[in-house]
């Protein structure tokens, strides 16, 4: 049976290589993305001269080599990831890592000076800021993109279309912990059904900013929830959870729209559901929030790393923000960010507050000028 | 003989001189490295101990020891911390028991099949392909019982969740047969001839022979192999990390997310757990706890056989 | 023989008259009952082995082609590919090799040939059976504590050297054990010649008894490192990446290059919701069979060749 197999599996892998060939050509046109509007706003009076805009800003620097370490942020990191692979496309000689331990685990590592560039989903917390004054870590705090945090349940589950802040809060605080169970305590019209819950564990930023905006206390809720640092796993438990509910990063649910149903938050002013225009006019809250980078000023004095984050604040590269499944900071703010990354200003806009709730675009856009 | 005895002494001296200060210098020398490569496997457990038993003291000089005990709920690392042990021992035990209950029963029937019944040519062939299946990497399993177990049983058991200490628990009891099985055979196998024929001129069948004579002869290697596979149920990480869920629930419901011991290491190592936090703590306290059952299983099996062993000259 | 006859049940319960009655039919039907259970639980593991090949083909096959082996690990299922897993994985495999067998066969060597039956090898004995049943989850905690905290200007922290080491820690108590066995296999004539002819102990070995016995030990050692190949929760627990899109360079500055395996980038995709993931998963583990496979195959064709020259 078994030899029989692997004999199956040489002549179908010999089967596989006579494919590799044709497979390799037909990559190549995967790679190349269709140009979206963004990227073509960005040549002005230009023809449509290049398909590839992703790598036309990078030709002159492809002699680059180095490594750049990334970490933290699991919302983060599917832009650092798009990123990485894109950037290191364009320049072979650098070696990007993107590691995922959660906002709070990579500012530990960050201001241990072991890594170059720190993924966070919510500003740098006060007890953060003095780790990393220990360990003698300047940083330079960049926002790239904005998140509509997504609350999700099951696709089979058709009771709950839309949830009040504070029934999500009934649901998560820390006075819930094995006694809210089912789902009609949350709303008596509910079925008698058992809540699964799904969430990022401590160390995310997701968790910190959830706790902030829905319980009101960052970093307080219950704990007898599915926790995991791997926001893939919190989609796998609910899409086969009936009764489940999880909340994490736009992009997660973007990737897996036929496993998830979007539930719609009422914030005080009826119910809005995350998505581009929501979160660029601000309606979508109290869950949109700004995603960071955050880079070691040491760092960024090397080539790479200055490349690197260069590439991700390119204006030419928005479109990889968006083909992950979050808002794309408009031009006007990105070059804003850009001129802080140059100029190298050290430190936080928010003062090291960590969580902001109820930040809009504009806000931001405000804030850092 | 006719040779003049100072000439071969001549031969000798020009032919052979043995350096045997040289030699003893290098025998001393090759001992003593072989030695301390010998001393690195003690080396490994005092290790194992020493830093369990460092870190685990860090944890209960924050936390009594009897909120590890009595909490009835496992939340670390949450805003309202509690240590419970017992939610996690309450899942391990749930995995492990429905992977024993598969895998002691099926290994030890293999066991009897292969050593008694088996004609010599199928044996030559069945035991290679056990050899595969216990070579199965274990995130291999956990593939298969969250993508293929797992939506199976669903069809069957309504109320059951994606993830779930039922589908985990028996496929790790499958990945555990074969050890069950190679092991209770080597001590099936070893039983003499002798007895099995005494059996049979009493009268026994050869089902009476097995289940009076042979097995009751090789109990004690047969329950080393027990315990050794409920060890390895116990501490078996991947599957239940992938298939069983990280919900940390007391009870011992098998249609839920649960999470054990070994799930609640990985999930912790996942995020990052700085050094000296008691977040890194509890991974050794945890540690520690499983490293204790499964010492305490290893006594008891060393024990057993010592007071069962039959020796057959 | 074969008919089984209903009065035979009913007069079975001879404890009234005393009288010992032979109920062959029964016993006879109850044997085949047997008979049957055991093959059928035989057949059991088989019949799962069958099926998770099955399924790990058909999900996998069409996945693998010669671009997944030679593409970095993506954020599109698509163009994945297993590269740095794969070279991870085989970095790992040559350092565990080097710094476990030495270790492992001089550690063999030693209770085998120079110690005699003392408490020292004794105790040693009792704590390799010990080992044995170690969860390999404690050794990953081991290898954090140790190799990747305290010794971190050796191994640069979470790195291919760490990896090793744990993995060759996990790995030792299979190695000694089976090099011991393989030693005990050389007859004891062979070291007295040596002796009468005036060879020191370490030259007898070193000529005779290891070349001998060499074959075994690099059967149990090759055994040994597909086991290591396939741990996932010890590199788990001393973090090793699952994102990295490049290759340690090939100098002992690899040693301290941070690193991915297989097992973990499968486990990583397994974790990933979507199916195109999933299917990759499958690939990996057919990839990481197949070196399995080969590394048995190679074990068991120097056994075999082994037992003849015997």
């Amino acid at each position: 049976m078994f030899s029989q197999n692997t004999r199956l599996a040489s002549v179908a892998s010999i089967l596989a290589l006579a494919l590799a060939v044709t497979s390799c050509s037909s990559n190549g046109g995967n790679q190349a993305s269709s140009p979206s509007p963004t990227g073509a706003a960005n040549t002005p009076g230009g023809g449509d001269t290049a398909v590839n805009t992703t790598n036309t800003s990078n030709t002159t620097t492809s002699n680059l080599s180095g490594n750049v370490t990334v970490d933290g942020s699991s919302t983060v990191f599917p832009i650092s990831e798009a990123m990485a692979e894109e950037f290191q496309k364009a320049n072979p000689g650098v070696k990007v890592t993107v590691g995922k331990s959660g906002t709070g685990g990579g500012f530990k590592k960050f201001c241990n000076g072991e890594t170059d560039i720190s993924n966070a989903s919510r500003p740098i917390k006060p007890e953060e800021v003095d780790l990393c004054k220990k360990g003698n870590v300047e940083y330079v705090e960049l926002p790239v993109a904005y998140d509509g945090l997504s609350v999700v349940v099951n696709p089979q589950n058709t009771f709950a279309q839309c949830l009040k802040v504070d029934e999500l809060k009934k649901m998560w605080e820390p006075t819930a912990q094995a006694k809210v169970t089912t789902w009609n305590q949350i709303r008596p019209s509910f079925p008698n059904e058992r809540i699964g819950l799904y969430g990022p564990g401590t160390d995310s930023g997701t968790y910190d900013f959830f706790t902030k905006a829905i319980v009101g206390e960052e970093g307080k809720s219950r704990g007898d929830y599915t926790a995991s640092e791997d926001d893939n796993t919190l989609v796998q438990g609910v899409s086969a959870d009936k009764g489940g509910i999880a909340f994490f990063g736009y992009a997660y649910y973007a990737e897996n729209k036929d496993k998830l149903k979007l539930v719609a938050i009422d914030g005080g002013k009826g119910c809005v559901e995350p998505s581009e225009a929501t979160i660029n006019d601000g309606t979508y809250q109290p869950l949109a929030r700004p995603e960071f980078i955050y880079v070691k000023k040491t760092a960024a004095s090397r080539p790479e790393v200055k490349a690197f984050v260069e590439y991700m604040l390119a204006p030419a590269n928005k479109k990889l923000i968006s083909e992950v499944g979050y808002v794309p900071l408009p031009d006007e703010l990105l070059t804003e960010v850009q001129a802080r990354f140059q100029a190298g200003k050290v430190g936080s806009i928010f003062e090291g507050k960590g969580s902001q709730v109820g930040l809009t675009l504009k806000d931001l856009l405000k804030q850092e000028k | 003989m006719t040779t003049n005895p100072s000439s071969t002494e001549q031969i000798n001296r020009d032919l052979f001189r043995p350096n045997r200060q040289l030699n003893k210098w290098v025998e001393l020398v090759v001992k003593t490295i072989f030695a301390l490569f010998a001393l690195v496997s003690v080396a490994t457990t005092i290790g194992i101990v020493l830093t369990l038993i460092f870190e685990t003291f860090a944890f209960f000089s924050e936390i009594p020891i009897w909120r590890f005990l009595t909490d009835t709920q496992w939340t670390p690392r949450f805003f309202n911390p509690q240590y419970g042990i017992f939610v996690l021992i309450s899942a391990t035990l749930l995995t492990s028991t429905i992977a024993i209950s598969v895998a002691l029963p099926v290994g030890l029937l293999s066991a009897i099949c292969l050593s008694e019944y088996a004609p010599a040519k199928i044996r030559r062939w069945l035991k290679p392909a056990l050899e595969i299946l216990a070579g199965v990497p274990t995130v291999v399993f956990g593939y298969f019982a969250l993508l293929l177990v797992t939506p199976f049983l669903q069809k069957i058991i309504p109320g059951l969740q994606g993830f779930n200490a039922l589908s985990a628990g028996l496929v790790l009891g499958v990945s555990i047969i074969p050890l069950v099985a190679s092991l209770s055979e080597d001590a099936i196998y070893a039983v003499p001839r002798s007895l099995r024929e005494g059996a049979y001129a009493l009268g026994a069948t050869k089902r009476e022979t097995i289940v009076g004579v042979v097995l009751p002869s090789a109990l004690s290697g047969i329950v080393a192999s027990f315990v050794l596979a409920i060890s390895r149920a116990v501490g078996e990480t991947m599957i239940v990390a992938i298939a069983a869920g990280q919900n940390p629930t007391l009870g011992l419901n098998p249609f839920v997310p649960v999470m054990t011991m070994t799930a609640y290491i990985v999930q912790a190592s996942l995020g990052d757990t700085p050094a000296g936090s008691l977040a890194y703590r509890t991974l050794f306290a945890v540690g520690m706890t499983l490293f204790l059952i499964t010492l305490a299983l290893n006594i008891f099996s060393f024990w057993f056989v010592r007071r069962f062993r039959e020796k057959y000259e | 023989m074969t008919m089984q006859e209903p009065k035979s049940f009913a007069s079975s319960d001879s404890s009234e008259n005393g009288l010992f009655k032979v109920a062959l039919p029964t016993r006879y039907n109850f044997d085949r009952i047997f008979v049957i259970a055991t093959w059928a639980a035989t057949l059991f593991g088989l019949v799962v082995l069958a099926v998770l090949s099955i399924d790990v083909l058909v999900d996998g096959l069409p996945r693998l082609n010669w671009s997944f082996l030679i593409s970095y690990p993506s954020r599109r299922p698509s163009i994945a590919g297993i590269l740095s897993p794969l070279i991870g994985s085989i970095w790992l495999l040559v350092v565990t090799a080097l710094i476990a067998f030495p270790l492992g066969v001089g550690a063999a060597i030693f209770l085998e040939e120079y110690s005699t039956d003392n408490w020292f090898t004794r105790l040693i004995e009792i704590n390799i059976a010990n080992l044995a049943a170690v969860p390999s989850i404690i050794y990953g905690l081991l290898g954090l504590q140790v190799f990747v905290r305290w010794m971190l200007p050796i191994t640069a922290g979470r790195s291919i050297l760490s990896g090793a080491l744990t993995l060759t820690l996990l790995i030792l108590p299979i190695i000694i054990v089976a090099s011991r066995e393989a030693l005990r296999t050389v007859p004891s004539s062979l070291r007295q010649a040596g002796y009468a002819l005036g060879a020191t102990r370490w030259q007898v070995i070193r000529e005779h008894v290891f070349p001998l016995a060499l074959p075994g030990i690099l059967t149990g050692t090759i055994l040994a490192l597909s086991r290591a190949i396939g741990e996932t929760a010890p590199l788990i627990v001393i973090g090793a990446l699952t994102f990295i899109t490049f290759l340690p360079p090939i100098s002992p500055k690899g040693l301290q290059s941070p690193f991915t395996a297989l097992p973990i980038q499968i486990f990583d995709w397994v974790s990933r919701p979507q199916a195109a993931f999933h299917n990759n998963a499958a690939a990996g583990i057919i990839v990481l069979m197949l070196l399995l496979l080969l590394m048995n195959a190679t074990a068991i064709l120097l056994r075999n060749k082994f037992q003849q020259s015997r």
